[in-house]
């Protein structure tokens, strides 16, 4: 193993990429306790907040211009929003016309694997040829340089950026499930949805706001992906299974668990990719879901929405 | 005495989830209509319906949805865009002339919808509609278009066509003259065509007719199944030919014994992923194979020492017959090709017929509908599915024998989007139908060999997707279910033929369904 510094500088690096497998496995895990599905869109939904946030950027700086100051955090800001709206458009568009005409017909869970098998197939394939079959970057909207170092390990400007964006909304997002009315509806949907649409609890609405939430989340997630790893019609695929991984890891259904599994997930990565090589960090990740799965398929806290941790 | 009644307050907590309110969504709205218009006659427009209403009624709803699908049209038909200018795609795609064009096709769509809708519901109340399954489409806005075409249609259905096909001869007459012209066909057709016919119709026909078996059987989402068939072209190479891949067995064979090999290499295959996940519910499952098919591929192309990696493996001897007395080398005509896999497409056919009316048959079919009741009731669950995962291996390894004699491959062939292709035509042909699968790969590959020159081969795998969602939409048992008495049952209501017109609403999710939840008990 190498040294202090080497072992800080996984670190740091393993959580930040972490903090955005945690941002989207809220989205799998939302949609996991309110409809027990696996969303399997939910990777393009991811991809299409990319390109949301991609072009919002690109149309407000100009090619080579690099902003600073309380421009580029309006910036930054700006294509947040632009990202989770967009992703959220997509959430929205993808539980109307892949879900909810199965829903209302009762289709056994095989169907609705299947339609977001498909859905997913037609989003990715169409943003291909949409928006070219290349990676496109993201303009730079601040200037990106060492911040602070800690204990040998240089944080910059990027990972401080995604790493408060990821917790500021991971904890919105906590206190939204566990503090509000509007989380009181969805954990009672998950707990039971037919008891609780006898209680009052419009079932339908609790849906669409659990993917439009995911969505949101996904779609900022993007854009912040899209900052370090460019924007393409394929990047949505492997982040996905990985913060799958990571939902499954912390709990599926629980979302202090998508957090906890994607911070670990993400350090595990790290530090195997650092230990084997960089190329095999998928498999590694892999290796993770199918060991959860097979060892402790419940997850390290359980898959009740909303309990505490 | 007379109460006057308050006017009813419409609270929007309670307005419209209560399982009692899961009628039909037209009933609600003309309900919430009168209601609105009796509690607040002074907000009604001069049209005399206040505007939330409106937009909320049906109608519209369908006009949104019919507006939406021309979008979705505009765009999926629209040039497309590249890295330097990405957002030329849709700019293009709605230039004043399109955008026109497309909102007519939309608002023709929701007339057509609306005008079928009306004769559904005259017709119905004659008496006639319960035939027409019209109810389904209506619900999600599409209409039976073609209502008295439909009419007839179901008319004939159940008068001859139906004393015919429940005739004693009709299906040994049926298929004997489907194989007649799948014989007789294709030497008329041009070289590319069959070409087309061997690589993209016949491989995926004969691929979907082993996912049939995992996923029409017994139920379980494999979306790894093309490992199996580079399994069994990459076992081929090893086995044939000692210069195509950096790894080859020390004595080369012919091409027929690689057949068997790859057969049991990809039923092991099989058994060896199968083992471990085939304990896990069935939308882990689905992510777990889909993880093994990517670990496949990585391994393929990584393993530059062992597989040649990306340059891929050709120069694979072909299919011969070296008997005493007899020679013949398949050669690169793709002809031979295409009646190896004719033979190779009713063997199969036939042993899962007779597979599928044993007991091993009902066994899948009780895993697939309650895989809990199945184990309650004797059915060795675990085994039998590892037995259809491991089928579903050795028909793709089949495959992969055929692949690999056939034509040059490297990793690049094998990834997800040709599982999700494979997936599609089982769906699109029908879960569970020998028949359909073979003929969904006919028709879909078919229809993207045709198009080929409009459709470029990256973008077909769009229309895949938005098959495989408007065939779980409006079709889900697909273009031709199983049939007879034991029909297996694809995911939907409409394997049970008297359904009621109109789908009941169910509740917003499928129940407090844990792991156990039955997967079809909807039905």
């Amino acid at each position: 193993m190498g040294s202090a510094e080497q072992i800080s500088q996984l670190t740091i690096d393993g959580l930040m990429v972490g903090a955005l497998y945690a941002v989207i496995a809220l989205g799998y895990t939302l949609v996991y306790g309110v409809l027990q599905l696996i969303n399997f869109a939910h990777s393009e939904v991811f991809m299409l907040g990319a390109f949301g946030g991609l072009f919002a950027s690109r149309a407000l700086v100009p090619a080579g211009a690099t902003p600073s100051g309380l421009t580029s955090a309006g910036l930054v800001l700006f294509g947040l929003v632009a990202g989770a709206l967009a992703g959220a458009a997509a959430a929205y568009a993808l539980e109307r016309c892949a879900y909810r005409p199965l829903r209302r017909r009762g289709a056994p869970r095989l169907a609705y694997l299947i339609s977001a098998i498909g859905a997913s197939l037609f989003a990715f394939n169409l943003a291909g040829k949409e928006f070219g079959r290349q990676s496109i970057p993201v303009p730079d909207l601040f200037t990106n340089g060492t911040v602070v170092t800690v204990l040998g390990a240089e944080i910059s400007t990027q990972s401080l950026v995604i790493a408060c964006t990821a917790l500021a909304m991971l904890l919105a997002v906590d206190h939204l499930v566990a503090g509000t009315r509007l989380g009181q509806s969805v954990r009672a949907v998950a707990q039971d949805a037919e008891c609780a649409g006898l209680m009052g609890v419009d079932v339908q609405k609790v849906i669409v706001v659990t993917f439009v939430l995911g969505g949101l989340l996904a779609g900022a997630g993007g854009f912040l992906y899209a900052m370090t790893f460019n924007a393409s019609y394929t990047m949505g695929f492997v982040p996905g299974i990985k913060a799958f991984t990571a939902a499954v890891l912390g709990g599926i259904g629980n979302v202090r668990g998508a957090v906890l599994g994607g911070l670990l997930l993400g350090l595990v990565e790290s530090f195997g990719g650092y230990l084997f090589d960089a190329s095999y960090k998928n498999v590694i990740a892999f290796t993770v879901l199918v060991l959860v799965l097979l060892v402790r398929p419940s997850g390290l806290l359980g898959t009740r929405l909303g309990r505490p941790a | 005495m007379k109460l006057r009644r308050p006017a009813p307050r419409r609270s929007p907590a309670v307005r419209s989830h209560s399982v009692r309110a899961r009628k039909a969504q037209s009933r609600r709205a003309q309900l919430r209509e009168l209601r609105s218009r009796m509690a607040r006659p002074g907000a009604a427009r001069p049209g005399g319906v206040p505007w939330p209403v409106v937009a909320r009624s049906p109608a519209a709803r369908r006009l949104g949805a019919c507006l939406f699908l021309a979008v979705i049209a505009a765009v999926v038909t629209g040039p497309s865009g590249d890295a330097d200018r990405p957002l030329a795609g849709i700019e293009g795609s709605f230039t004043p002339a399109r955008a026109a064009g497309f909102a007519a096709g939309g608002l023709a769509l929701w007339a057509l919808s609306i005008g079928a809708d009306r004769l559904t519901t005259r017709l119905r109340s004659a008496g006639h509609g319960a035939a027409l399954g019209g109810g389904r489409l209506a619900a999600l806005g599409g209409g039976a278009w073609v209502t008295p075409a439909g009419a007839a249609w179901a008319s004939f259905r159940r008068g001859r066509w139906a004393a015919f096909r429940r005739g004693r001869w009709s299906a040994p007459a049926g298929n004997l003259a489907l194989l007649a012209v799948a014989v007789a066909v294709p030497p008329l057709l041009s070289t590319a065509a069959q070409q087309a016919l061997v690589s993209e119709i016949g491989i995926y026909a004969l691929l979907a007719l082993g996912l049939n078996v995992v996923v029409g059987y017994a139920g379980l989402l494999d979306l790894g199944y093309i490992a199996f068939f580079a399994i069994g072209a990459y076992t081929t190479a090893y086995v044939t030919s000692a210069d195509a891949m950096p790894w080859h067995a020390p004595w080369q064979v012919n091409p027929f014994f690689a057949l068997p090999v790859a057969l049991v290499v990809a039923a092991v295959a099989g058994v060896v992923l199968g083992g471990p996940t085939l304990r896990l519910r069935g939308d882990y499952l689905a992510i777990v194979t889909l993880g093994f098919g990517e670990i496949v591929q990585l391994l393929a192309n990584n393993a530059d020492g062992v597989t040649g990696g990306p340059r891929g493996v050709f120069g694979l001897p072909p299919l011969s017959v070296d008997l005493p007395g007899v020679h013949y080398s398949w050669g690169l005509r793709p002809l031979p090709y295409y009646y190896l896999l004719v033979v190779l497409i009713v063997l199969v056919m036939v042993v899962f017929g007779r597979w599928e009316r044993s007991r091993t048959g009902r066994a899948w079919t009780a895993i697939r509908q309650d895989e809990v009741a199945a184990e309650a009731t004797g059915v060795a669950t675990m085994r039998m599915k590892l037995l259809a995962f491991a089928v579903g291996a050795s028909v793709s390894g089949f495959a992969g024998v055929v692949l690999a004699t056939k034509q040059f491959f490297n990793p690049q062939t094998f990834g997800l989007q040709s599982s999700l292709l494979v997936l599609t035509i089982v769906i699109f042909g029908g879960m569970g139908s020998r028949l359909g699968v073979v003929l969904g790969a006919l028709v879909l590959q078919g229809t993207a060999f045709l198009l080929r020159d409009t459709v470029p081969p990256a973008d077909r795998y769009i229309y895949f997707g938005a098959v495989v969602i408007l065939m779980m939409i409006f079709r889900p048992q697909g273009l031709l279910p199983p049939r007879g008495p034991r029909a297996p049952a694809s995911p939907g209501p409409a394997a049970a033929p008297e359904r009621p017109a109109v789908p009941t609403e169910r509740a917003g999710a499928p129940g407090p369904a844990g792991p156990a939840a039955s997967t079809e008990a909807a039905r």
